[in-house]
């Protein structure tokens, strides 16, 4: 339509000259992987929403312990002042049974589950990278893992996860270790297959023709074409481990009751929640604040990294 | 197909061979505390102790004392819990609360297929509109929000809003609807998502946009086509989602106290009774083993396109 509204003028019939960089740029096409993802990501207003909620709360919970004065494991003597709820003046989200200022223990907490979440997602997504693509690369160790694969993938994983934590002494590290022994390999699988497909595309054969070790194969080669899935599978995973801690402090093999995490906010608030129903609700918005938004986030630039979805 | 179901089999049961020597050989490894009652723990002195652990056969050489196990496994006997309830036969308490776990399972499953199923074709066919919506927004909240706080939340509210009592008993029927509805609303999810993703993929590939152009019914296409092929990868995990029922929900049996194997499983791990939580542990891993096992079987009957003799097996990520 646009073109046909155009005046016409004489200078559109002008004679054009000849332009080599005009002729090379029309005949090379703009399209860069990285921009059209992040522009299609970036294009969803929730997205770019989600991603400040994640900033704004994860800076606030890592900043809040070094500048705020008030201590989440300080029990105030004064009967007066346990169980304040927010409205008796008992500070922003109230206080507990204890008198501990729920404000602080939240944002304490929200910093404890979030260094858990961001190193399980770590670990696990680096092993989970790292022994896919040479799953996937080295024909030699196909056999061997296909096999650790088919014992571990049937048992279900949280059985998995509730036996290695029962063994091993509760704590910030067995949920570590537990999550991981249980993740990685769900990663590797998914890595691998990805890797499959490119094993033996022409750049891959020229490296290997041209005597490229290994290591540099995987690591210029291979690892660049996970750099989305790398991206998505971390930012899935952080909901998870927020979500197993919670659930491993129900069954009592969570963090011990000292550490201030959501998980043992939420078991705590579950059992006072008929009175003080506002121990629960403050720190259960600030997770469910978390996990959605890495939910979503990650769904939306899995969507986005996908180049089916390239315009 | 009869090697492929031989080599299957005798997969699994190299897999359940395994978990069995491991998790009897890792739970070595716990405090010998977990095979005292408490009060015996306290009145016994440091010899009577060992006397009692001797007996019971937890100081023996790990290999003896797992062959022992093992012999006593074919012999059907599971061993004696400890702390739960004391001297019981395990196999006993099993019997006894199978049957709650295998009920509150089989109807969840039921309402979460049938709903499942029909919220993801609904997603599905008529994408981006306003029921897409609203089914996205269910599958993000029961999958990104720990499913303890928001079961919690329900048992709560819901119970109080409609006045239904707030735990399982179990001449109340009304008290029982409430635990099914729980143990449902993540697999509901789970259908759905995969059954609309698969549909949505159907939809684009090219023979089913030939068919449409040359002037089929879309309904017609939907449900001959589209639904027969985004099925099959379901259908595998429905063995496993249905023996696993026996494992009951662990968080929906606690909460609401219904006296199932899951909520065994969860009390059994705060008394530290060592034999009931290995046992438990390995019947849940022997379940699932053997439903992934039958699925991966119903899918390669279910599913003409599967060639047998070494070809990959699609997995879909749960």
């Amino acid at each position: 339509m646009n073109t046909m509204m155009t005046e016409i003028a004489p200078a559109l019939f002008a004679r054009a000259e000849m332009d080599d960089a005009a002729a090379e740029r029309s005949g090379f096409s703009q399209y860069s992987y990285w921009r059209s993802t992040f522009r299609t990501f970036f294009k969803s207003r929730l997205s770019i929403l989600l991603l400040c909620i994640i900033v704004v709360v994860t800076l606030f919970s890592f900043l809040y312990p070094l500048v705020s004065s008030s201590e989440p494991n300080t029990v105030n003597l004064d009967i007066e002042s346990w169980n304040m709820s927010p409205s008796q003046g008992g500070g922003i989200f109230g206080t507990d049974a204890l008198g501990r200022d729920m404000w602080a223990r939240t944002w304490y907490g929200t910093r404890t589950s979030l260094q858990l979440a961001f190193i399980i997602a770590a670990l696990d997504v680096g092993l989970g990278v790292l022994i896919g693509m040479l799953w996937g690369y080295v024909k030699a160790l196909d056999r061997i893992l296909t096999e650790l694969y088919n014992v571990l993938a049937n048992v279900p994983q949280t059985v998995l996860l509730i036996l290695l934590s029962y063994i091993l002494q509760p704590g910030f590290w067995t949920i570590i270790v537990a999550m991981c022994a249980t993740g990685w390999i769900g990663i590797a699988r998914f890595v691998r297959n990805r890797v499959l497909t490119i094993r033996d595309a022409e750049y891959n054969v020229a490296s290997r023709c041209l005597g490229t070790p290994l290591g540099r194969v995987l690591g210029k080669n291979v690892l660049p074409y996970l750099a989305s899935l790398i991206i998505m599978e971390a930012a899935l995973t952080i909901p998870y481990s927020i979500g197993a801690e919670v659930f491993l402090g129900f069954i009592g093999l969570g963090l011990p009751q000292d550490t201030v995490s959501l998980g043992n906010l939420v078991n705590l608030g579950k059992n006072n929640f008929m009175i003080y129903p506002y121990q629960l609700i403050w720190p259960t918005l600030i997770l469910a604040t978390v996990t959605v938004s890495f939910y979503i986030a990650g769904n939306k630039f899995a969507d986005a990294s996908d180049p089916r979805n390239h315009v | 197909m009869k090697t492929y179901i031989l080599k299957r089999l005798g997969q699994s049961f190299l897999t359940v061979a395994l978990v069995v020597m491991v998790v009897f050989l890792l739970l070595r490894l716990m405090p010998t505390s977990g095979y005292f009652e408490r009060d015996d723990y306290i009145n016994m002195d440091e010899a009577a102790r060992t006397e009692y652990l001797r007996t019971l056969g937890v100081l023996d050489n790990p290999f003896v004392a797992f062959g022992k196990f093992v012999a006593g496994l074919s012999r059907g006997d599971l061993g004696r819990s400890i702390s739960v309830y004391p001297r019981t036969q395990i196999s006993e308490i099993i019997a006894q609360k199978a049957p709650y776990s295998l009920a509150f399972g089989l109807s969840a499953i039921t309402i979460s297929i049938v709903v499942g199923l029909w919220l993801g074709i609904a997603m599905a066919n008529h994408k981006d509109k306003l029921i897409d919506g609203l089914g996205t927004g269910y599958i993000v909240i029961v999958r990104a929000i720990p499913s303890l706080i928001y079961l919690f939340l329900i048992q709560i509210w819901v119970s109080g809003l409609l006045g239904w009592p707030m735990i399982f008993y179990e001449d109340q029927p009304v008290s029982w609807i409430l635990p099914v509805i729980s143990i449902a609303l993540s697999s509901v999810a789970w259908y759905a998502i995969w059954l609309r993703r698969f549909m949505v993929d159907e939809e684009n590939k090219d023979y089913i946009k030939f068919a449409i152009s040359k002037g089929m019914r879309r309904k017609y296409v939907m449900t001959r086509h589209v639904l027969r092929n985004a099925a099959v990868p379901i259908v595998q995990y429905l063995p496993a989602q249905i023996l696993l029922t026996i494992s009951g929900s662990l968080v929906v049996e606690s909460i609401y106290s219904i006296p199932g194997l899951g909520g065994l499983l969860v009390y059994a791990i705060r008394q530290q009774d060592n034999p009931l939580v290995q046992v438990l542990v390995l019947l849940f891993s022997v379940l699932g083993v053997f439903g992934v096992f039958l699925g991966d079987v119903l899918m390669v009957l279910v599913d003409p396109r599967i060639k047998l003799a070494g070809t990959e097996k699609r997995k879909v990520q749960a």
